[in-house]
């Protein structure tokens, strides 16, 4: 099988170049709805100072767009060029949301885009709106298709082995559409995705009334912010709290290990607000609990159970030795593929195929695997608890903030007391980088704590990648480093100095009087 | 309800048109990048030329994305096989192409000439090289890479760089090149004015002669010097996608094999050929717009080219033939198949109906007085 070294590789830059795409996919989530609310003002009020500002946040809009559309075309070369068994093995599933994700989303929101910026002049204004809703739109729906794929990755339904074609295939397309994890996702992540733009709009229009300029501009910009801000920065905690249930139904092993939960317990089992894991003995050192909260949150129930990490490596367990008899009928059917037994035996238990593969990390002869190499493949389905614990309450606690942020913003505006007070201001301008930091540790939980598994009890992550050599894999990753890290310094510091220099830079002084000026 | 026999044919027809859509848009792209350094000499002048395709390289791009996602919808173990098999050139085309978006949006934000020069050169950059890389690929296609797969079916590479850039993959990657810098030329001779325009016309008067010599050159080789792949039993066409049930040999010729089978297929050379010669004479007689059809027809003849010649090969395997990749044999099974076909009968003529909108709104051409005048909106 494949060397180990190329997997971790193909991991680190799967991760790595994911992370960085991250960086720029939230912002142009929410700066292009805020854009399209901006300009509908416009639309609505006619007045000039909102068509200016939706140009000047278009300006900064398209800098961070340029580096979202680079850094994406890599996410999906990757699942080609360094997980080609991935893309055989699910590709028929898996393909087809990235491909209509493309005809639907990526050609919308590219095609307009262009004309955002180059149509001020050709279009009507009613023209010109809908360009920039269909923006918006499109990179909304590119969320939602993406998402519906990823989503899959966590919560595999609709789909069934085919042996002669080994591989996953399609049996029921509505059920991977209607995905509840996807769902949960998809608002989950888009809601990120408008707490980012509102936070990035509000703090930089904090920096411009601290600065005493431009002070129309930065406050209208703010209501825009504090106000949208506010019901995303809710929305995102409700709906993560969503994420958690439908992971909690779906995914036990990973809610046990952001848990921190090794036992099962009565229920409805308590919250472990912190602790210091210990997962050499499988137990916490130290924990503070909030008794109840995670029954409730987990099954929204005050009967159900939560299972602990023990229990479900116990089961676990029963998948493996299930599994190796779908293997043993597999092998039967490649020499004979009418053998109705070895079909039926392969039907009956091909939930436990992946389960089995696990063994591939231990053996190549997986149908005679000890009882050792099974114990210990059972234990390899825990995620590492420590970092996906304290990730996922950082997260958490930031979701709280977040609120807390704009509430006082939107009270302040409503007080019309934002201009003068400076503390607040100097607050939010700091807090620019916080969403950025809970969407990686979001996604770093929700990925992270999907191991061991590529595709969540179906393909071990270690058998999806390529058969390349570790010779490429550092080349390919190597260049990334350095052209990602040149091309964010560079994205950086274009951000920086146009926001420095302010609208008055793109309208002139002449405009930027009129604006000042402006009722 | 479709067979599955049909449904792979019209997806094989289907991945051709898009690859071909990609090759004609992104194409008169990446041609203008790569003509950007030596075509405009003053700052002016090289704004206009990325202004000319400024406002549309965006959704441009995405006929790659697309493309890239219809292959792995549709043919999941080829895009396994031919994005990993031929991993550095992949590589390679991908941090080129990661250097345009910000060459476009980044370059004019500051006025250091510095600044400027380098990211015209990273243009430059990002236009020729993936034409170069593309061809390359689709030259190593035709010959075979060698890969194998286990009883898993998962794919063993046994190449290496040095078989990837072999002289008749370069071959192909100069006809790539000098296609689409052709292209690009023309393209611009529709969008600009002046002593750019006469320069555009220039390249685009002589370049699609050297598309035509090279891609002649191509076709003798493969005609006469290049093992082509049969298949000799099994490789049903309604079959399980499976690369194991079949058997395949190499010969020499093989690739004009089909030309006589199916005649119709010789449609496709034919366009390539006339529709490069066309194009030198319409930009000579001065009509730049149907010179890009013509090109653009050149284009789709030369990529639909490729494609036919290998029918039923999608990538051939040159040291175990018999595991090659065929449009029957590594398809997404049936249902996929037609969830995608349905998805593209709906939303295709949506996408064709915007683009047009789109292009139509920004046309007429690019001056240096129209920089000048929106010095802070355009790029
Ligand atoms: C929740 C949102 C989200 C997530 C999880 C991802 N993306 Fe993304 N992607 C976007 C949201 C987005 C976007 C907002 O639509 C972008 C970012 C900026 C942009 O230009 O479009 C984009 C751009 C973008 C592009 C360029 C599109 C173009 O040329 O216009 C590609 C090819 C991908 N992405 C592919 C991927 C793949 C294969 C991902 C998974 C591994 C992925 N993205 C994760
Ligand atoms: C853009 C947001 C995303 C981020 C920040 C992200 C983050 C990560 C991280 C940190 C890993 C490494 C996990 C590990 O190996 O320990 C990873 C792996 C992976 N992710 Fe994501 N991910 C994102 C979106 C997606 C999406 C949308 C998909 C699929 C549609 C996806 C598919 C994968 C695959 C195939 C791997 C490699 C296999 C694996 O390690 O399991 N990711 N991602
Ligand atoms: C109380 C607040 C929050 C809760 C309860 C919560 C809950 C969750 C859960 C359970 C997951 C993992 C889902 C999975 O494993 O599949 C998740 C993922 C994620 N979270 Fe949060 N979250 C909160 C706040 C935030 C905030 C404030 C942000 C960013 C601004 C954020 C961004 C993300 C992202 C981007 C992901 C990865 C995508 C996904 O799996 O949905 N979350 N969140």
């Amino acid at each position: 099988m494949t060397d180990i070294d190329v997997v971790t590789l193909a991991r680190l830059q799967f991760a790595a170049t994911a992370l960085y795409h991250f960086l720029f996919v939230p912002l142009t989530l929410g700066l292009s709805v805020l854009l399209g609310i901006m300009e509908s003002v416009y639309f609505i009020t006619k007045r000039p100072i909102w068509r200016d500002l939706t140009k000047f946040w278009g300006v900064l809009f398209g800098i961070n767009f340029a580096m979202g559309v680079a850094t994406g075309l890599t996410m999906e070369f990757q699942f080609g060029t360094n997980w080609a068994y991935y893309s055989h093995y699910v590709g028929d599933i898996f393909g087809a949301p990235l491909a209509i994700e493309g005809l639907m989303a990526f050609f919308l929101e590219a095609t307009f885009v262009g004309i955002f910026f180059f149509g001020w002049d050709r279009l009507s204004r009613g023209a010109h709106l809908f360009v920039t809703w269909m923006v918006a739109l499109g990179s909304n729906l590119s969320a939602l298709w993406i998402l519906i794929a990823n989503g899959w990755m966590q919560h595999p339904v609709g789909a069934t082995f085919n042996f002669e074609s080994m591989r996953m295939e399609v049996s029921n397309f509505y059920d991977v559409l209607f995905n509840p994890t996807a769902q949960a996702k998809f608002v989950h992540t888009i809601s990120a995705g408008y707490v980012t733009g509102s936070l990035f709009v509000l703090g930089v229009s904090a920096f411009f009334l601290l600065a005493r300029r431009n002070i129309d501009f930065a406050k209208r910009s703010i209501t825009v912010a504090a106000a949208f801000g506010l019901c995303s920065s809710l929305s995102v905690v409700v709906l993560g709290d969503e994420s958690g249930y439908t992971a909690a139904e779906s995914q036990k092993m990973k809610v046990a290990a952001i848990e921190g939960m090794w036992t099962t317990e009565p229920a409805p089992a308590g919250f472990n607000l912190v602790a210091i894991p210990d997962p050499q003995n499988h137990q916490n050192a130290f924990e503070v609990k909030v008794p109840w909260l995670l029954g409730l949150i987990a099954t929204r129930s005050t009967t159900e159970q939560v299972p602990g990490i023990n229990d479900l490596v116990a089961r676990n367990t029963q998948y493996i030795r299930d599994g190796l008899k779908a293997y043993s009928a597999l092998q039967t059917l490649r020499k004979d593929s009418t053998d109705l037994e070895a079909r039926n035996t392969l039907k009956k238990y091909e939930y436990g195929l992946g389960y089995a593969l696990l063994l591939s990390k231990y053996t190549n002869d997986i149908p005679n695997a000890s009882d050792d190499m099974i114990t210990k493949a059972a234990w390899d389905t825990v995620p590492d608890v420590v970092p996906l614990f304290w990730s996922f309450r950082l997260m958490v606690a930031l979701g709280f903030l977040f609120i807390a942020l704009f509430a006082t913003a939107f009270w302040l505006v409503v007080q019309r007391r934002i201009e003068t007070s400076r503390t607040f201001l100097r607050l939010a301008l700091l807090c620019i980088p916080l969403p950025w930091v809970s969407s990686e540790l979001g996604w770093f939980v929700a990925e992270y704590g999907r191991q061991p598994w590529c595709i969540d009890g179906i393909l071990p992550t270690r058998l999806g990648a390529s058969s390349l050599t570790t010779g490429d894999m550092w080349l390919s990753l190597g260049g990334f480093l350095i052209l990602y890290s040149t091309l964010l310094v560079v994205e950086l510091y274009l951000m920086v100095r146009t926001i420095k220099k302010g609208p008055e830079d793109y309208f002139g002084r002449h405009t930027a009087a009129v604006l000042e000026s402006a009722p | 309800m479709l067979d599955f026999e049909t449904l792979r044919l019209i997806w094989w027809f289907l991945l051709g048109f898009l690859l071909a859509g990609f090759a004609i848009f992104d194409g008169f792209d990446f041609g203008v990048g790569a003509l950007l350094p030596w075509i405009a000499r003053t700052d002016s002048e090289r704004r206009v030329v990325i202004n000319t395709i400024g406002p549309v390289w965006e959704g441009n791009q995405t006929w790659i994305v697309l493309g890239a996602g219809a292959i792995f919808a549709a043919f999941p173990p080829l895009y396994g096989a031919s994005f990993s098999g031929l991993y550095l050139a992949l590589i390679g085309l991908l941090f080129s192409m990661i250097l345009r978006p910000g060459g476009f949006k980044y370059r004019s934000k500051l006025p250091s000439p510095l600044w400027r020069s380098i990211w015209d050169h990273l243009l430059f950059v990002g236009g020729a090289v993936p034409p170069l890389l593309f061809g390359v690929a689709v030259g190593n296609i035709l010959q075979g890479v060698p890969f194998h797969f286990d009883e898993w079916q998962r794919l063993f590479y046994d190449g290496n760089v040095f078989g990837l850039l072999n002289p008749f993959a370069l071959l192909c990657g100069l006809v790539s090149v000098s296609m689409l810098v052709s292209h690009g030329a023309v393209y611009l001779a529709n969008k600009t004015d002046g002593a750019l325009q006469e320069r555009a016309i220039r390249i685009a008067g002589i370049g699609p002669l050297v598309t035509i010599t090279l891609f002649a050159l191509a076709g003798l080789w493969v005609a006469f010097g290049l093992q082509g792949y049969v298949v000799t039993a099994g490789g049903a066409w309604d079959g399980p996608s499976n690369p194991f049930t079949k058997t395949v040999e190499m010969r020499t010729g093989a690739c004009l094999i089909n030309y006589s089978v199916y005649p119709w297929m010789g449609l496709a050379p034919v366009l390539g050929l006339t529709g490069a010669f066309l194009t030198t004479r319409l930009v000579r007689l001065q009509r730049p717009l149907w010179a890009f059809v013509s090109s653009g027809t050149s284009i789709f003849g030369i990529v639909a080219t490729a494609g036919v010649s290998m029918f039923p090969f999608l990538m051939p395997s040159s040291n175990h033939p018999s595991q090659s990749l065929t449009v029957f044999d590594a398809s997404s099974s049936h249902d996929t198949l037609m969830i995608m076909l349905i998805s593209t009968i709906i939303f295709m003529p949506i996408i064709i109906f915007y683009t047009s909108w789109v292009f139509r709104m920004m046309r007429g051409t690019v001056s240096s007085k129209y920089i000048e005048d929106n010095s802070h909106s355009v790029y």
